[in-house]
């Protein structure tokens, strides 16, 4: 039975002490370890509550493995996955998922090709056959090539007018220059014409290996189960992924660039430096960082922003993290007259957390947010788990990751944060805005 | 922290499915109502110690005083500036510093608060949230600034954006008279003389404890959830008596009304038909759930008439389909739309739209379509319990627009009888051309 975090023997009196929501989480989802016969592994939470299965999976590779001229090839091909397989046409094989409730997904990110599988128990062989069609027959029809093509186009079309997709542009081709993380991840409207099925069919043999693929599942399902429907569904794909190296890239700072648009709402984008998952200092840069501007109504940047001076409805900041660069991007969008205002008090407010850090008041208080809502934000569906179990594969993690955050937190000393705050904010940061030019 | 209307149509289907599987499955709904008319609804969860703790006010922006629009939205922001007793801050901090998550929403017909927190985290959220029911400090230097933000989120939900401000004007035609016309963030210029005393009057008429829902899903039992209320909401003295939300109605539509609207920022068409139609809560009969079915069976999946028409077929349209918004106290309305793909006129696309609406009117839809309709609303109702979240919100918005809780229990019964001549019925009764208000989103060419 899953209870993912129960232990009923704790009392509830100790709600509000740190302890009471770090030994909560130690104790919990009980997450299983599963392999197939021919290798196949998976994390597995076991819970038959509802008669649902939730599968989620990652494979190596993701956008970045575009072709410089075939930008959009890997956006297109995560389109057609689910548009027909084996002796199922587009029509059938949706029709087919559409009776029986059974919903099998992908997305294309920027490192990594992801996906989805959910079902009720009782259809669970159908539904891991019609993964298992999509990940090893996709039909890749002509009809439906196009189809996607034309959708993907008015998109490309559509962004190309949109003030927050241009500034989008503008600051990725600003801090990534000609790196690959610097290219349109949809594609332009040259390079999506450009896609031949061959570049289609080429990029899913790179990409779709056995060897490469991390996977979670939850529900109704018991180990025995799922590793026979493992094997069969991801059992018979190449175990090599054919992949291009990325090379690793350093964000370009200190560059300033406006985009003169008649508009009435004016976007800023300031990036800093960040650090990579697996630095010793990631919670300590992640606390300073919920401090600063993490998304709740309590950040310094809401307040300031928001709160004190009505600039703007929301404001925040986020530690960005890829295989291959990290930043720290924070941004706003304000009515046009307001840009500068808020642009200044944003700086001015990382330029005094750079300085000055943060106080152990609030250190304490960020630490109890950031340890209490990973189970709410993360372990309350299904769906939401299965996600989880692929995050601690994919990042390095470890399976007792749950439980070691706490640690990891709890770890972090001020002088850590304020450390880390002089090191990643003592830059002037690259700064994107767009809004009417300034007269 | 606003709701627009737009954003129903998820929840329309969303509420079937909860409905149709509280049938099927037992999902136990315990409700209770208070000594001075506060109403408590708990749905036990207990896969995750996570509790959903909603409370639902039924007052919305259709129950904004005529040329004060704006102000129920308002007033959901000034919501989170401290009471007497506990200052500005305090309650988001003990949300936040727990790992919690809060929001609020505002529609047509209600104002929705929330908290995601830990179970041991529930009383003190009940506390605090009855507190703020009657105790909100509504002083100049809290509302001025505030009002400065919300311009700010209107510009940055309507003025940036074409379509926004395509579909307040095209809601505003639909609705002649009926307050549904006005946006739920309210117009511009009304905003922004909005004045204290305004919200404050307003907020004295209808937060009081005989308008509110309460509603906790999650790890939890609910006569625990029952005592604590009783402790905390059940303390809450209404200041003023009952109020009985009476809207004016608006005419019969008569009148077919065409809206165009270019734009320099568009760059893909949009073509969309709105048809007035009752709402669960004006249906007579089986009228809600067959509008329902009917917008399953005309476009809203890739096996629907709309999909593999226009799309499919003709490859006239990159998207296009067809809802039904039922969820609302007074008139709900049924809506089609289509974007063109490639070289395709909107003019084009609008005939061949019609030609699928026309072929049902005249053909009907077959039982086969109702049965497989009907499967898959029952199918993917048991996914809406993978969510409390999901289901707090259904149940919370179903009791603020005329429901009950048994209306959801028999949902599943009432979407069973569903014939498939009462599907072509509500079709011949409401899918009326010239009856409706077309939109089109144009391009500009600068």
């Amino acid at each position: 039975m899953l209870r993912f975090i129960i232990q009923k023997h704790l009392t509830l009196i100790a709600a509000f002490m740190v302890s009471f929501v770090f030994s909560t989480i130690a104790n919990a989802i009980d997450i299983q370890e599963v392999k197939s016969e021919g290798g196949i592994d998976a994390l597995l939470v076991e819970d038959y509550t509802l008669p649902i299965i939730a599968l989620s999976f990652s494979f190596e590779g993701g956008v970045s493995q575009d072709i410089a001229g075939k930008e959009g090839t890997v956006r297109l091909l995560s389109a057609l996955m689910d548009e027909g397989a084996g002796e199922l046409d587009s029509s059938t094989y949706r029709a087919k998922l559409e009776e029986l409730g059974i919903s099998v997904g992908f997305s294309a990110g920027g490192d990594r090709f992801g996906g989805s599988l959910r079902t009720i128990r009782e259809d669970k062989e159908t539904a891991f056959e019609m993964l298992r069609l999509a990940l090893n027959e996709p039909r890749f029809d002509g009809d439906a090539i196009e189809r996607m093509r034309d959708a993907i186009r008015t998109s490309i079309i559509r962004a190309e007018a949109d003030p927050s997709a241009i500034a989008r542009v503008k600051l990725r081709e600003t801090i990534f220059a000609d790196h690959p993380y610097s290219r349109p991840t949809q594609g332009t409207e040259e390079s999506i014409n450009a896609i031949t099925r061959d570049d289609i069919v080429a990029m899913h043999r790179k990409i779709f290996a056995s060897g490469s693929v991390k996977i979670g599942v939850v529900g109704a399902i018991s180990a025995e189960e799922l590793a026979g429907l493992l094997e069969m569904t991801f059992g018979t794909l190449p175990k090599e992924a054919n992949l291009q190296e990325i090379p690793e890239i350093k964000p370009k700072l200190g560059v300033v660039e406006q985009i003169d648009m008649a508009v009435p709402n004016a976007s800023i984008s300031l990036v800093y430096k960040g650090l990579s998952r697996d630095h010793p200092d990631f919670f300590a840069a992640h606390l300073m960082n919920h401090i600063l501007g993490g998304g709740t109504f309590s950040s310094r940047l809401y307040r300031e922003v928001r709160e004190k001076r009505g600039l703007a409805y929301g404001v925040s900041s986020s530690i960005s993290t890829r295989e291959q660069t990290n930043f720290l991007i924070a941004g706003t969008s304000t009515r046009a007259e307001n840009k500068d205002e808020a642009l200044r008090i944003i700086k001015q407010e990382f330029e005094r957390m750079a300085k000055e850090g943060v106080t152990q008041e609030e250190l304490d208080v960020a630490k109890k947010y950031v340890a209490g809502a990973y189970a709410i934000n993360n372990l309350d569906t299904s769906g939401k788990i299965a996600r989880v179990l692929v995050a601690l594969q994919t990042e390095n993690l470890g399976i007792d990751y749950i439980d070691s955050r706490i640690q990891q937190i709890e770890a972090v000393t001020l002088e850590d944060v304020n450390r880390v705050a002089r090191e990643l904010l003592s830059v002037e940061p690259t700064v994107v805005t767009l809004g009417p030019a300034t007269q | 922290m606003l709701k627009l209307i737009s954003a129903f149509v998820f929840l329309i289907v969303a509420s079937s499915n909860a409905f149709a599987f509280s049938q099927s499955s037992g999902l136990s709904v315990s409700e209770y109502t208070l000594d001075n008319g506060t109403r408590v609804v708990v749905i036990p969860d207990r896969r995750a110690p996570v509790v959903t703790h909603m409370i639902w006010y039924k007052v919305g922006s259709a129950d904004d005083p005529v040329g004060k629009s704006g102000i129920a939205h308002f007033l959901e922001h000034l919501l989170f500036k401290g009471t007497k007793t506990v200052p500005q801050g305090v309650f988001s901090s003990a949300v936040s510093e727990i790992g919690g998550q809060e929001n609020a929403f505002t529609s047509s017909d209600y104002t929705a608060y929330y908290q995601k927190v830990s179970p041991s985290a529930l009383k003190l959220m009940m506390t605090y949230e009855a507190d703020r029911m009657r105790n909100v400090i509504l002083s100049d230097e809290v509302v001025y600034p505030e009002r400065d933000v919300i311009l700010e989120e209107r510009s940055g939900r309507v003025d940036s954006s074409p379509g926004g401000i395509l579909s307040e004007f095209t809601q505003a035609a639909l609705f002649v008279h009926h307050p549904y016309g006005v946006p739920v963030i309210g117009w511009e210029h009304e905003i922004a003389k909005l004045e204290r005393e305004d919200i404050l009057a307003f907020y004295e008429k209808w937060y009081q404890p005989w308008n509110a829902t309460v509603v906790v899903a999650g790890d939890v039992e609910p006569e625990d959830v029952l005592a604590l209320a009783k402790e905390t909401y059940g303390k809450v003295v209404a200041s003023q008596p009952e109020v009985k939300r009476e809207r004016i109605r608006d005419p019969q539509p008569v009148v077919a009304k065409e809206l165009r609207y270019a734009d320099e920022r568009v760059t893909n068409p949009v073509w969309r038909r709105a048809f007035l139609a009752p709402s669960y809560n004006r249906a007579e009969g089986n009228e809600g759930e067959a509008l329902d079915l009917l917008a399953a069976i005309l476009g809203e999946s890739v096996t629907s008439r709309i999909y593999k028409d226009v799309v499919l077929e003709k490859e006239m349209a990159t998207s296009a389909g067809s809802f039904y918004q039922g969820t609302a106290l007074d008139s709900g309305y049924f809506g089609l739309y289509a974007t063109p793909r490639g070289d395709t006129t909107i003019d084009d696309l609008e005939t061949a739209m019609e030609q699928v609406i026309d072929t049902l009117l005249e053909d009907g839809v077959s039982q086969e379509e109702l049965d497989r309709a009907r499967k898959t609303f029952l199918k993917s109702a048991i996914y809406s319990r993978d969510s409390q979240v999901t289901l707090a919100r259904i149940f919370g918005t179903v009791l603020t627009v005329g429901g009950k809780v048994e209306d959801v229990t028999n949902w599943a019964e009432k979407l069973g009888n569903v014939t498939v001549e009462e599907v072509n019925a509500v079709a011949k009764k409401y899918l009326i051309r010239n009856q409706a208000v077309t939109s089109y989103l144009l391009p500009k060419k600068g």
